[in-house]
């Protein structure tokens, strides 16, 4: 039995070593369990999008908009926000500690597990 | 009344090729933008970044490109009303239309294409739920003229480059200036920030840090705002106005408002020749949708480009439109 689950293990590594699952709760407290390739250079604001999820990422990804705005709930540990980050969120309302511009996460497999809440929308 | 065969709505790169475009088939164009300036979101949100797909430019910076279509549809001398928003059309008997823009600019044309991009930038409005009820009353996102604070009590919120400024040449004029941030660091110019932290120790403006403005208090006009620290704790402050600087954020507008078929804030169109469902009215760039739509200035060049066509046609359904190449025939613009 062990080496099965070994072989198991192993094959599921193998196939989702570039996926990572991460959870989105949109603004009527709906939880959204997502996968997240990793190997595309995707932002969760680009994975919202591809999920549909209503994020609109106004201004494509260049932190020059906040409708991406959303509260990571996980205590990974993210890079820190660039200034063009931090002067877009002193831009928006309901701003929290937590907050970040979700077309600045970039997926990566560390992210496994990430847990966000998107903000409200002005 | 202005006059001209094309209505191009937005100066934005898409609204400026499309002069060329059609300045090619002899139509000439006009074109509204509620921006001061053309170029649209290259020029107001990133006119220092590098784009890297234009053809034929390995990398150019969104602002020098604005200056390139400027200086391509030259020529073609279109008319600009900048600085005014596209508010409402009417049919006339002829079939054209006429627009009216929010200061009574008054555009008269066959053909009306829009080019608005993301739409028009207004300024973001703070989520307090009565704070329309005090907008020109005691509340103003914009300070048109600062005589209008002389010897009043004002309060701005923000902490960007306008917010520091405002606090900044406010102190001289107003009775009395608070400055609310959300944290205790600005973004703005250095110079500003210095000078905005000199006021404040000096005790000539009132600068309150980690606190947000949640409420709005008065009957005909406004009294006082309800400011909420860190600590969740509110206090109110008594103000004659209340300026929030927030920065600007891009709606739909007015557009909305005039009949076409809108989803998700974009119009639809026909991809034949990107017509909406209002016949004379044009929509071609980031502002129109349709299936497999990609935002890109370089397929908004191409809308616009073939959209001319089909308004050759209406404007002159009997005429022969022979397509030429510029390099065969060259640039002939406009005397």
């Amino acid at each position: 039995m062990a080496s099965i689950d070994l072989i198991k293990k192993n094959t599921t590594f193998q196939l989702m070593d570039d996926i990572i699952k991460i959870t989105v709760i949109d603004r009527e407290d709906q939880i959204h369990e997502l996968e997240a390739p990793t190997d595309m250079a995707m932002s969760l604001m680009e994975v919202c999008r591809s999920y549909e999820l209503p994020v609109e990422g106004t201004c494509g990804g260049m932190a020059l908009c906040a409708s991406c705005h959303c509260y990571v709930l996980s205590d990974h540990e993210l890079h820190e926000a660039s200034d063009d980050e931090e002067s877009m969120l002193d831009q928006a309302f309901f701003v929290e500690d937590n907050s970040r511009l979700g077309c600045q996460i970039r997926m990566s497999n560390d992210l496994e597990g990430l847990q966000v809440k998107l903000a409200p929308v002005d | 009344m202005i006059k001209t065969d094309i209505l191009i709505i937005g100066a934005g790169p898409v609204g400026l090729f499309t002069v060329f475009e059609a300045g090619l088939l002899k139509l000439r164009c006009h074109l509204v933008d509620a921006l001061a300036q053309s170029g649209g979101q290259l020029t107001e949100i990133y006119p220092k970044k590098p784009i890297y797909d234009i053809p034929g430019f390995p990398s150019i910076l969104a602002g020098e490109l604005v200056e390139n279509l400027m200086e391509q549809i030259a020529p073609f001398k279109p008319g600009f009303t900048l600085g005014e928003r596209a508010e409402t059309i009417e049919k006339l008997e002829d079939d054209s239309y006429k627009l009216t823009t929010n200061r009574g600019t008054e555009i008269n044309a066959p053909i009306i294409a829009i080019a608005g991009g993301l739409g028009c930038f207004e300024p973001r409005k703070p989520p307090i739920s009565n704070i329309t009820d005090f907008e020109d009353n005691g509340v103003e996102y914009i300070i048109r003229d600062p005589e209008l604070y002389r010897d009043k009590k004002i309060l701005i919120a923000g902490g960007g480059d306008s917010a520091l400024d405002w606090t900044i040449l406010l102190s001289d004029i107003a009775k009395e200036v608070t400055l609310v941030h959300r944290r205790t660091s600005f973004r703005g110019a250095l110079d500003s920030v210095d000078k905005v932290m000199e006021l404040a120790q000096s005790g000539k403006i009132n600068l309150i840090t980690e606190s947000q403005v949640v409420g709005l208090n008065g009957g005909d006009k406004l009294d006082s705002v309800v400011i909420k620290n860190k600590e969740k704790n509110e206090k109110p402050i008594d103000v004659d106005h209340f300026i929030p600087l927030f920065g600007l954020s891009p709606k739909l507008g007015p557009i909305g408002e005039w009949g076409l078929n809108v989803t998700k804030n974009a119009i639809e169109v026909d991809t034949l020749d990107y017509s909406t469902n209002v016949p004379g009215i044009y929509a071609i760039g980031d502002i129109n949708t349709y299936e497999g739509k990609l935002k890109l200035i370089l397929c908004g060049f191409h809308e616009g480009t073939i959209m001319v066509q089909s308004a050759f046609k209406r404007i002159y359904p009997d005429a022969k439109l022979s397509f030429k190449y510029t390099t065969v025939a060259g640039v002939n613009g406009f005397d």
